[in-house]
């Protein structure tokens, strides 16, 4: 396990190089990253000159390229545009956006597997077609739409939770906002886990264990969800980066001051340094997430094994 | 196709034999992989349901004149006087914070949602297609160095580079969105394509094929390709639904398309800060977008049903 653990994170190095080589071309390459910092107007061509012999911008591209991944290994993400360091920004946001995800994960995992489990172990019946159709409209309805809709019906109609976040974000606050994060992903996790059960039910090993005469409970739980689950979790995994870009919109609807308030800061005020920081940290929290969900996998599933 | 008719009780012998012809028939044709599914696909209520509505998105797309007599483009569209105005008679859905009826918007925004959801469908079908045929083809050090870009692409979440890409462009026209979602959407269809070509490499007809001399060239299109293509059909079909609501999320963020361009994402974004008082503004919009999408994703849940019934 160690050893596997070793090689995944070595193999990580080459993915993470050149995700950051991809954003910095497209940053440096593309657009100008100077752009937005003379307010809305063009900056005059000797400012502009100025500007980039500051930031080191006028050296060539591998060299910047080198500065760069140099600050990003010392956690220097250069300041945003009102001053503050980068890095303090994410200290600060990272942790909201954190709670909101997890907010989120924790809805797809509890709502999404019982009803995968309830339908799939129920093909055919009322309940099955019932929740298939809620899904197909949850997936349908973008996640800005349901924002607004629920923000305005539970916020502002029956008053039961406060339409904005406060800055503090508690996870109290959260949990309208992380049901709408998560509403998309939970409708995906509830059809996999019903095609995953529905598909396992009829395996050899619930059979033994139904003959062996384990209680359904058991059999539901221990053998079946167990099996049942492996799909989900890749799923869950990899839908982490996705969750992370809907952060975006939902922090924008209930005004929570997360990663994707201040990354939509950035882009509002042209702020190049404040973007590229927090999508490299971004990227790099998407990559270790992949990492983990092939590690648990050896958990569910005895059959895998990793010398 | 045979187990169909397996199923069905068949006493009358003439019927019998007349079933055992049109197999015949069938089997003449070459009944394939993706003739099966189609044959399959016709029969289903939701397909037909499905289609009916994207026929009609479609017409609504091409000819968006013949459904309104007001011209989103012209002089005096948008009379201020009317802002906000709630539905009327002659404009059904309202009016907007500009005055514009939201209606003409609304089904003048179609066009770019769907034109935004097929060109970045056909884009990374393109792109992820071509590579992952390549990369299963060819593989040793071409897979190699292929696969690790992949993963540098699919490192990226869509909204998030994106975000990142529309925050240096600011163009904000239908290409460039379907061009930057279609950079970021590739690498799925890439591996599901050279997963796909390499399971199909080592089977006896591509060995056959070969033995009988075929080239290269011939195996690749003639042989591999026909037998990778339902995968690719369903994936291909359920993203166009998922491409759409991207747009309308990017737009909706002000990153996406922009105005004067009309999208519904835009309308929806412009309409938040008045929904308390005036919420036809943005319901409107936004019913269309959903039903767009559920149309589409409708279609993607049945082709898949069709075409790979692992997956069911």
């Amino acid at each position: 396990m160690g050893r596997y653990v070793v090689r995944r994170l070595l193999q990580m190095i080459p993915v993470f190089i050149g995700a950051t080589l991809l954003i910095f071309l497209m940053v440096n390459v593309m657009g100008d990253p100077v752009a937005g910092l003379c307010g809305e107007r063009q900056c005059d061509p000797a400012t502009a000159a100025q500007l980039k012999r500051e930031f080191g911008l006028d050296k060539p591209l591998w060299q910047q390229y080198a500065t760069y991944m140099g600050n990003v290994f010392a956690g220097n993400f250069g300041t945003a545009f009102n001053g503050q360091p980068v890095t303090e920004l994410m200290a600060s946001a990272f942790p909201v956006t954190i709670r909101l995800t997890i907010v989120a994960v924790l809805f797809e995992i509890v709502i999404g597997i019982v009803l995968g489990v309830v339908t799939g172990l129920r093909r055919g019946r009322p309940v099955d077609t019932s929740v298939l159709v809620m899904t197909l409209v949850v997936i349908s309805v973008p996640t800005f739409v349901t924002g607004l809709l629920l923000q305005l019906l539970f916020g502002v109609k029956w008053g039961w939770i406060k339409p904005s976040v406060s800055p503090a974000a508690a996870f109290g606050e959260l949990i309208v906002p992380g049901l709408v994060l998560a509403s998309v992903s939970l409708a995906y996790v509830t059809r996999l886990t019903r095609t995953s059960i529905a598909e396992n039910r009829r395996s050899d090993y619930v059979r033994t264990a139904v003959a062996k005469g384990l209680p359904r409970h058991r059999v539901v739980t221990r053998h079946l969800l167990r099996n049942s689950l492996i799909p989900v979790v890749t799923f869950i995994g990899t839908d982490i980066g996705a969750l992370m870009g809907g952060a975006i919109v939902t922090e924008r609807i209930f005004n929570i001051h997360g990663v994707g308030y201040q990354l939509y800061q950035g882009i509002l005020r042209q702020n190049t340094q404040t973007v590229v920081g927090f999508v490299t940290v971004l990227v790099l929290v998407f990559l270790v997430a992949n990492l983990l969900v092939d590690l648990l996998y050896a958990v569910l599933d005895p059959r895998i094994r990793y010398a | 196709m045979s187990e169909k008719t397996i199923e069905r009780p068949t006493t009358d012998e003439a019927a019998l034999a007349k079933e055992l012809e049109a197999e015949e028939k069938a089997a003449a044709r070459q009944a394939s992989l993706l003739r099966d599914g189609w044959a399959d696909l016709r029969k289903r209520p939701l397909f037909i349901l499905s289609a009916l509505v994207i026929v009609c998105l479609l017409a609504l797309a091409i000819a968006p004149s013949l459904f309104t007599a007001r011209s989103p483009f012209s002089n005096g569209f948008c009379q201020l006087q009317n802002s906000m105005n709630g539905p009327g008679s002659g404009h059904l859905f309202g009016f907007d914070v500009q005055g514009c009826d939201i209606y003409t918007r609304t089904v003048y925004g179609t066009r770019n949602s769907i034109v935004v959801g097929v060109v970045t469908t056909i884009a990374t079908t393109l792109i992820g297609g071509l590579l992952g045929m390549l990369a299963g083809l060819i593989g040793g050090w071409v897979d190699m160095l292929l696969s690790r870009i992949t993963e540098v692409f699919s490192a990226l979440p869509i909204i998030i580079g994106g975000l990142l890409i529309m925050s240096i462009w600011r163009t904000g026209d239908v290409w460039t969105v379907s061009f930057i979602m279609a950079i970021l959407g590739w690498p799925q269809v890439f591996r599901i394509m050279r997963g796909e070509v390499i399971s199909n490499k080592y089977n006896d007809y591509v060995m056959a094929a070969r033995a009988l001399g075929a080239d290269s060239w011939r195996i690749a299109f003639r042989h591999i390709l026909p037998n990778t293509l339902a995968p690719v059909i369903v994936i291909t079909t359920m993203n166009l639904g998922v491409y759409i609501s991207a747009e309308a999320a990017l737009s909706y963020l002000g990153i996406g398309i922009q105005s004067p361009n009309i999208s519904w994402g835009l309308m929806i974004s412009d309409a938040q800060d008045r929904f308390l008082t005036s919420p036809h503004a943005l319901l409107f919009p936004a019913g269309a977008l959903s039903l767009t999408v559920l149309a589409f994703i409708m279609l993607g849940d049945v082709v898949r049903d069709a075409f790979d019934p692992k997956m069911r």
